[in-house]
């Protein structure tokens, strides 16, 4: 902490000829890691720390109320490989994804194309598409709760079933998350679209490109940093989903939607009280998660080349 | 260049994103029953919320709170964070800036299982002020981010006319180049208080004392509260009471939030 006083003393001698070339070459180290000390230290205690110590945990037999009890590796990861609802909780968090990030960039692409150009109407559609966004996820979920339950749903009288099955409630949450991310998603990629210079279509508008033909020869492949971006974002964050199934279906029915980030929750606090097989999964979670990435880079530059 | 039918078209997709918003604040404040708002219309249910448990007061206080220190701890480190990386050079500076964008690839889960062993160790069980020293370190990977930007598309010879002038880095910060990164300010600010506000998991994991909950938290009880029976009254005005502040600052800041994208993913 003391190396916060430091560019305040600075300021005070900055003499018009301070010092020697040496020191002046020092001072600027000093003075820059004291600004960075504060993002140092955050960094230092609530992230780097808590890494190290999911590592250990994970090899650790550790309770929730317990504590640490010493090592066990590999037990924990055998348990949670073995555990009945993992397998399961794998397939349906991949199934998920793939179904999100598809029809989730899908449409966001389709609504930044028609709000690209700037009026009054599509500024309207603009806020009117980022407004869910505006909510929190859990607050999101929350409200599709209400909407979908029988006893207050709007929609009582088409007679369905929102969460009943394993496969309305899989769709029901997709909806949910259209919903909230699809406005998030349109703007990145407007982002995107307006980097596009005029000069590019109208060159295309010259060569005779028709309208299909310029959208796919020239908007999506200079779409494709963008489009990148935007599919890492959604696998990440589908890969992820916990907030939805939580408060929308709970894992069911019959553990049907169950997440993996539920199962480490559950694990956890949720009846399991253990730690360690929590940790172990977070880590599986973590290892996967990178590798998805790893791949989603490879793959997306790959094609560039 | 909108005809008739895509009008229509476009509308109705428009509609169909506004709906649930309307739906819910239309459904809390009209007649259901299982509700307080049996016959008529009118705030019964808000009476619910207002009156549950430790009191909608006690959670709108505990939310406030921790989006208040979320957004001033965010501001502060990232506004020195980002001076260092964009205007110093000091060793190991690509590194802790690697390292703080690296949080983004961790899932929260991951973190917050050990965080929740290290807060108890730090006495910080339970409390508020854990929970915002978390929500801040998720949010600086973005924070930092933004900021560095900020600081990169200000002028050089601005900063150098104020050190030419007598200014210290401190006051050069604080005189010419506060004013000059605003706008990337205002969207970390924003982008905090709404990660804030509306984050769930973090406080489901950390918070288990119920007078200390935040109100997405609450709310999402409050609905299990009666075995089997669901109060969806009080649940509609429970989002309402949520999600209001949040869709009323996005419609007020909506332009720094657009153009501080922009900005950002472009640069980037």
């Amino acid at each position: 902490m003391t190396l916060t006083t430091v560019p305040e003393r600075s300021g005070l001698d900055s003499r018009p000829a301070a010092g020697t070339p040496a020191r002046r070459r020092r001072r600027p180290g000093l003075t820059g890691w004291a600004y960075a000390a504060p993002t140092a230290l955050f960094v230092l205690i609530f992230f780097v720390t808590p890494i190290l110590l999911v590592g250990r945990m994970s090899v650790s037999d550790w309770g929730l109320f317990a504590g640490n009890r010493g090592l066990n590796a590999p037990e924990n990861f055998i348990d949670v490989a073995e555990y009945r609802l993992f397998w399961p909780a794998v397939w349906f968090t991949v199934k998920y994804t793939v179904l999100t990030t598809v029809i989730l960039l899908g449409l966001a692409l389709l609504m930044a194309l028609i709000v690209q150009e700037s009026s009054r109407w599509t500024g309207f559609l603009r806020t009117s598409f980022l407004v869910p966004s505006a909510l929190g996820l859990a607050s999101a979920s929350l409200l599709f709760y209400a909407l979908y339950s029988p006893q207050s749903s709007p929609f009582g009288f088409l007679g369905v079933s929102f969460l009943g099955t394993p496969t309305a409630a899989l769709w029901s949450t997709v909806v949910l998350i259209v919903w909230r991310f699809a406005g998030f998603y349109m703007l990145l990629l407007l982002v995107g679209l307006q980097g596009i210079s005029a000069d590019v279509y109208e060159a295309a508008r010259l060569d005779g490109a028709g309208r299909w033909q310029t959208f796919r020869y020239v908007t999506l492949p200079l779409l494709r940093s963008s489009i990148a971006l935007c599919t890492i974002l959604c696998v990440t964050g589908s890969m992820l989903g916990f907030d939805q199934f939580y408060l929308l279906t709970k894992g069911g029915p019959d553990n049907s939607t169950l997440t993996i980030v539920q199962l480490i929750y559950n694990f956890a606090f949720f009846g399991g009280n253990n730690l360690g097989r929590a940790a172990a999964l977070s880590i599986m979670v973590l290892a996967a998660l990178l590798i998805a990435n790893v791949l989603q880079f490879r793959g997306l530059r790959g094609k560039e080349g | 260049m909108f005809r008739t039918p895509q009008k229509v078209f476009t509308g109705g997709l428009a509609l169909l994103f506004l709906f649930p918003l309307v739906w819910a604040s239309v459904a809390s404040v009209s007649p259901q029953a299982g509700s307080a708002q049996t016959g008529g219309w009118g705030f019964g249910n808000y009476r619910t919320l207002a009156a549950y448990q430790a009191g909608i007061g006690q959670y709108l206080l505990n939310s406030t709170a921790v989006s208040l220190m979320t957004v001033t701890f965010t501001l502060i480190v990232s506004l020195l964070g980002g001076y260092a990386f964009a205007q110093f050079r000091f060793p190991g500076r690509d590194l802790l800036f690697l390292v703080t964008l690296a949080i983004l690839m961790v899932p929260y889960a991951t973190l917050l299982i050990p965080l929740y062993v290290l807060l108890n160790q730090l006495g910080l069980q339970d409390s508020l002020l854990g929970l915002a020293l978390v929500l801040t370190m998720f949010q600086l990977p973005f924070a930092t981010f933004m900021m560095r930007i900020s600081f990169e598309a200000v002028p050089k010879d601005l900063a150098e006319s104020a050190q030419v002038d007598g200014c210290g880095s401190l006051r050069t910060l604080r005189h010419v180049l506060v004013p000059a990164v605003k706008p990337g300010l205002i969207t970390v600010g924003l982008f905090a208080f709404l990660a804030a506000w509306n984050d769930f998991i973090t406080p489901l994991v950390l918070i288990s004392d119920s007078a200390k909950m935040p109100l997405p938290l609450a709310v999402a009880n409050m609905r299990q509260q009666v075995m089997g029976i669901v109060d969806y009254g009080a649940t509609e005005a429970g989002v309402v009471v949520l999600a209001l502040p949040c869709v009323v600052l996005f419609l007020a800041l909506q332009r720094h939030y657009v153009r501080g994208f922009m900005s950002g993913a472009l640069k980037g």
